[in-house]
């Protein structure tokens, strides 16, 4: 292949002179039939020397077509044709047109080729779903779809694809399908079908009819012709994301392909071949199909695909087979593709951890492209909690990136991938680099990195001097970037941590020696001093007169707001030193503030000034007291991160898998469910004109556990912060409760069951004040359980809006018994950046439990009956939770067999039976709990009369005590 | 609209020379003109702005972008979220291969003078923003044809006939 890049000069455009010969400057040879007109009026816009005169020139020729077209001789179709072109011409370069549509469909209703391809260009290019025109092209596109001329049918396909709207599919819906596996299709005619297919499919999947074509399409990865394959994988694609199930066969088809390409010789595939790569589109196209699925269940499937994707990461390490760029790339998308498919299943820490390393490889690549993409695909690998720790270990080379790089884009990728790894262990170095690199960074990213390090100190804290160091820092580096978010964040913890107050009133106060300072840390400086500055008022140094006239020095360079602000930390100093007061109201009584021409600042002054001159004491100590705790709620700052674009801004936090043992995560909740904003600590809530603070601070929420409190949840309620895991568990006693919660969302369940057939109904909640957008949760189902979703039109493919709660009713049917719960997938974006989570939906086997009563000598009888070693499955296990006979009952009730009395010789012991009700097949469940109070043991014995039923219900029973 | 919940597609790929002329502009999401130009002219100024031997990858707005430039010419693609780069990046050249082939060694002219089959070319390579075939002989063999056809159909002109005098 020529080095297209060589090639690719800029010949003929150097002779390119304003006023030069129209002809000389028409390329040498025109391709086809090269209308001659149509290369002229380009040379002429070309020539033209300003805008002006291109305007005129185009009006000409616009008035020109015009009066062609309205003229009465009919024209031929080559006039007809050439003029087209002119107009689409004249379109590409920005203008208006609106006319020429009518001879565009009547070309594209010519039975010549050239007249056709034009015409039907015309339409995709100026179309997009003016319905009245639509109609009129449909007949003809019915005429071409069904010429079994290949060429025409292509030509209609790619119009229907191009245009793709709802008429056209209501049109040509149901006719595809049929051309796409029709056995005298030709390889190109069926390509263009399936993307065609496709457009429609993602444009009205309703209107696609699914039907017995669907198992044909499926077979299509298995064609011969690659270019066939290539462009059915995706439409497989799509409908396997909407319909897992139905398309569930197309996974090991998928897994051989892909075998066989990756394991083939960089030849064998001829013209699929890329610069040695053998198909990468297509193998591209199999991993991301892969990823619609979790890992296959089937042993040698999977084997063959972890085989797979060993081979890919060992060829990484392969020298190449070609210098060329093109040889890398093409490579690499397959080696990046493969890792996503590795993070998405995230269940082989050897592949995780190896991919980890192989990116590690990448950060230090010469290729900016590979540096960038390493970044960014190890932001999804720290949080996994396999490989979190493997991707830590490059912190030093991150670092680096964050200081050295040259683009602004993979420096961002850089401050993200810190972002994401952070943890206890190192926070206080990323904190400190990503605090050094803000004093040169890119204005354009400052903002993020502001809020990102004000998070990691609020969320890594270990002693609150740091992190408020961390904030006065933020705000000396960068004062302009911070918002308010970020300041009153740091104000409500130092006002409800007290062992932080007295570190903070110094601080600010040395702070606000620095001859210039932003006026941020004025407003921060002003507000702590105002309630803590009594705590440094000790010092001669900074005694409350110095305290007052360092800040009254600012007042004047000071905004309106900052003003208020300081008007009410002066009124807080009377109260705090008497010895002030004076001064105080000296100021507030000049001219300047009681007939200031803002009316805030001046209503301040003289109400302030009264208060000083009427209120007692007692009074004024009241009225002035410090502030009360703030009530706990999500970090505003965190929110704000949310809202800001860039995917990945905030899932390192949202992600609740991480770091599961520790209580720093934030997959948990927020205490306060109701909203997200913050109450403003600005001069209003000191309260004089205000009522006292919005609300009481809870009991619990006490200066002592500050941070635990708003991101752990737990501490304050401990019933709302368990793990997926944890509360999918929790889900196998019971039938209502909440499934999920994070700070975004919280998802509930109510659910009932009877006999084989089930009902849910999930509640997602949005916690925000932001509406979700494209929110979709669909149900994925990996195990046996069909599970048919009857109605979800108000949860489904919509918006939620902020605060509000959508529902959505599953009909679950079992039909036989099953091992793994079905999966739910929600996906939205909140504010810009997508969001993904998948879920266990708690429907477990037992759910279908039928109670059965029977008499002790019954029981006996089965129980013996149920005697191969097979049958029973038990376990012997340590008590998680107090041992307490009514809660175990209870347990054993919502686990839904019936509890046997008088059965047991041994009244401590537990005796239940029922029966599983499945379509296929009823299995019927025997059960006893041995509790031994002195070893807080367990035994636990199910027998049933399947092997794997009997397993399953026993693991599913242990872990609930 | 959005494609999300179905997977990733290209949404549009634009070229446009370094002087910031548009010279292609393929749309595979129904857009409004005027939401067109707007996205045209910012990303234009964004792309034009970097220097040599940046990353061909950023952010923008709520899609990322490939592009590439070759000679005078600018080869931009706008995908979704989870959409591969790097094969994205090999999508752009094997199209200018294309052209190349079939312009033998293309430059910008050829582009402005013969639009038309800069689409074509397009058309025949990828469909709603999705690759149809990546054998260049598949491609180019089609558009052969086409262009066999349109002998066929017309017999050459002359000048004058052209220009309407005849």
């Amino acid at each position: 292949t020529p080095v297209i890049q060589a090639l690719w000069r800029p010949r003929r455009e150097d002779y390119l002179r304003p006023g030069a010969d129209t002809t000389a400057i028409m390329p040498a040879v025109s391709k086809g039939d090269g209308m001659r007109g149509l290369a002229v009026f380009i040379s002429d816009i070309r020539n033209c020397k300003s805008k002006e005169a291109e305007i005129k020139r185009i009006n000409k020729e616009l008035a020109n077509i015009r009066s062609k077209f309205k003229g009465d001789k009919a024209l031929d179709g080559y006039s007809k044709k050439k003029y087209v072109c002119k107009l689409l011409f004249i379109f590409l370069l920005g203008h208006d047109i609106d006319f020429g549509h009518m001879e565009a469909v009547n070309l594209l209703s010519s039975n010549k080729y050239t007249e056709k391809q034009i015409g039907y260009l015309f339409i995709s290019v100026l179309v997009n779903s003016n319905s009245e025109l639509i109609r009129l092209i449909n007949n003809a596109i019915k005429n071409d779809l069904a010429s079994r001329n290949p060429t025409f049918m292509c030509l209609a396909l790619h119009c229907i694809a191009n245009v793709g709207s709802r008429e056209m599919g209501e049109a040509f819906a149901a006719d595809i399908p049929r051309i796409l596996v029709a056995g005298d299709s030709m390889d190109s005619v069926k390509q263009s079908a399936a993307l065609c297919l496709l457009r429609l499919y993602k444009a009205s999947p309703d209107l696609v009819p699914m039907g017995e074509w669907t198992a044909r399409v499926v077979h299509l990865l298995n064609d011969q012709h690659m270019g066939v394959v290539t462009a059915a994988v995706s439409l497989i694609t799509c409908l396997c994301k909407k319909n897992p199930d139905d398309f569930k066969t197309c996974i090991s088809l998928a897994v051989s392909r892909l075998s066989r390409i990756v394991s083939s010789a960089s030849t064998d595939l001829q013209d699929y071949t890329y610069y040695f790569v053998p198909a990468p589109w297509l193998s591209v196209k199999l991993l991301r199909l892969l990823q619609c699925y979790p890992p296959p269940e089937d042993a040698a499937v999977k084997g063959r695909l972890v085989e797979c994707l060993e081979t890919v990461l060992n060829k990484a390490q392969e020298p190449p087979k070609s210098k060329k760029v093109q040889h890398s790339n093409a490579k690499n998308a397959i080696l990046f593709e493969t890792i996503s498919l590795i993070i998405h299943y995230d269940s082989e820490p050897n592949l995780l951890v190896r991919a980890c390393n192989q990116l590690g490889q990448f950060l230090q690549h010469r290729e900016t492209n590979l540096r960038y993409l390493a970044l960014e695909s190890m932001c999804t690998l720290a949080s996994s909690e396999f490989s979190h720790e493997a991707v830590k270990t490059h912190i030093d080379t991150v670092i680096n990136a964050l200081k050295t790089e040259r683009d602004v884009s993979v420096r961002q990728r850089a401050a993200d991938l810190l972002y994401a790894m952070c943890d206890r262990s190192n926070a206080k170095q990323i904190v400190s680099e990503m605090l050094r690199y803000l004093e040169t960074a890119d204005y354009a990213i400052r903002e993020e990195i502001v809020l990102k390090v004000a998070i990691l100190a609020e969320k890594y804290a270990v002693d609150y001097s740091w992190y408020v160091d961390t904030i006065l820092n933020l705000i000396r580096i960068a004062g302009d970037y911070v918002s308010e978010e970020v300041w009153y964040r740091v104000l409500q913890i130092v006002t409800n941590r007290d062992d932080v107050q007295g570190y903070a009133a110094k601080t600010v106060f040395e702070a606000l020696q620095a001859p210039a300072c932003h006026e941020n840390m004025v407003k921060v400086g002003g507000y702590i001093l105002g309630e803590f500055g009594n705590l440094i008022a000790g010092d001669p140094r900074s005694s409350p007169p110095v305290q007052f006239s360092l800040l009254h020095s600012k007042f004047h360079l000071c905004s309106v707001a900052t003003r208020a602000l300081l008007l009410s930390t002066y009124i807080k100093f009377i109260n705090l030193f008497p010895e002030t007061k004076a001064t105080i109201q000296g100021v507030l009584r000049a001219g300047s503030q009681l007939r200031n021409a803002d009316v805030e600042l001046q209503q301040r002054a003289v109400e302030y000034l009264t208060l000083s001159s009427v209120a007692s004491t007692d009074v004024l100590a009241t009225v002035l007291e410090e502030m009360p705790p703030f009530p706990e709620r999500e970090s505003s700052i965190l929110a704000k991160l949310k809202r800001k674009k860039g995917p990945g801004a905030a899932s390192a936090l949202d992600d609740g898998r991480r770091d599961p043992s520790s209580n720093d995560i934030n997959g948990g909740v927020e205490p306060t469910p109701s909203t997200v904003s913050t109450p403003s600590p600005s001069a209003d809530l000191l309260g004089l004109r205000a009522a006292p603070p919005p609300a009481a601070p809870p009991a619990s929420a006490g200066a002592g556990n500050l941070l635990v409190d708003v991101f752990d949840g737990p501490a304050a309620q401990p019933s709302l912060g368990p793990t997926p895991e944890e509360a999918f568990l929790r889900f196998v006693c019971k039938n209502n409760g909440v499934l999920f919660e994070n700070q975004l969302l919280q998802i509930g369940v109510k659910s009932e069951f009877r006999q084989n057939l089930g009902r849910m109904y999930l509640f997602y909640g949005n916690k925000t004040s932001v509406q979700f957008q494209n929110f979709s949760p669909t149900v994925v189902h990996p195990g046996d359980l069909q599970t048919h979703i009857l109605s979800a039109p108000p949860a489904l493919r919509s918006q939620v809006d902020g605060g509000a709660q959508v529902q959505q009713v599953l009909n679950i049917e079992c039909l036989r018994d099953f091992l793994t719960p079905p999966l739910l997938s929600v996906r939205f974006r909140y504010g810009g950046a997508p969001q993904a989570l998948t879920l266990k939906l708690p429907v477990t086997i037992n759910k279908f439990f039928q109670p059965t009563e029977m008499a002790a000598q019954d029981f006996f009888q089965r129980w013996k009956q149920l005697s191969l070693p097979q049958q029973e499955a038990q376990k012997i296990f340590k008590a998680n939770h107090p041992m307490d006979a009514e809660v175990t009952k209870a347990k054993l009730l919502g686990f839904g067999s019936a509890l046997l009395d008088n059965v047991d010789p041994n009244p401590e012991n537990f005796v239940g039976a029922g029966i599983i009700q499945t379509k296929a097949l009823q299995v019927g469940c025997l059960l006893r709990l041995e509790p031994n109070a002195q070893a807080q043991m367990y035994r636990l014995t199910l027998r049933t009369s399947k092997e794997s039923v009997s397993r399953h219900l026993c693991e599913l029973l242990a872990q609930q005590f | 609209m959005s494609w999300d919940e179905f997977g990733e597609c290209m949404r549009f790929m634009l070229l446009f020379s370094r002087q910031g002329k548009l010279r292609l502009q393929k749309w595979y999401l129904a857009t409004s003109d005027k939401e067109r130009k707007k996205m045209v002219r910012e990303l234009m100024q964004v792309v034009l702005a970097r220097k040599p031997k940046m990353c061909s990858f950023l952010e923008w707005r709520d899609l990322k972008v490939v592009y590439k430039r070759y000679a005078s010419l600018y080869f931009c693609c706008a995908i979704e979220g989870q959409d591969n780069e790097l094969i994205t990046l090999e999508l752009i050249h094997r199209y200018v291969e294309l052209l190349d082939k079939y312009f033998g060694s293309v430059c910008e002219l050829d582009i402005i003078f013969n639009f038309e089959k800069a689409y074509f070319i397009l058309d025949e390579f990828l469909m709603g923003g999705d690759v149809q075939d990546t054998s260049k002989k598949s491609v180019l063999k089609a558009i052969e044809q086409a262009d066999l056809l349109q002998e066929e159909d017309e017999s050459p002109r002359s000048v004058l006939e052209e220009m309407g005098l005849a």
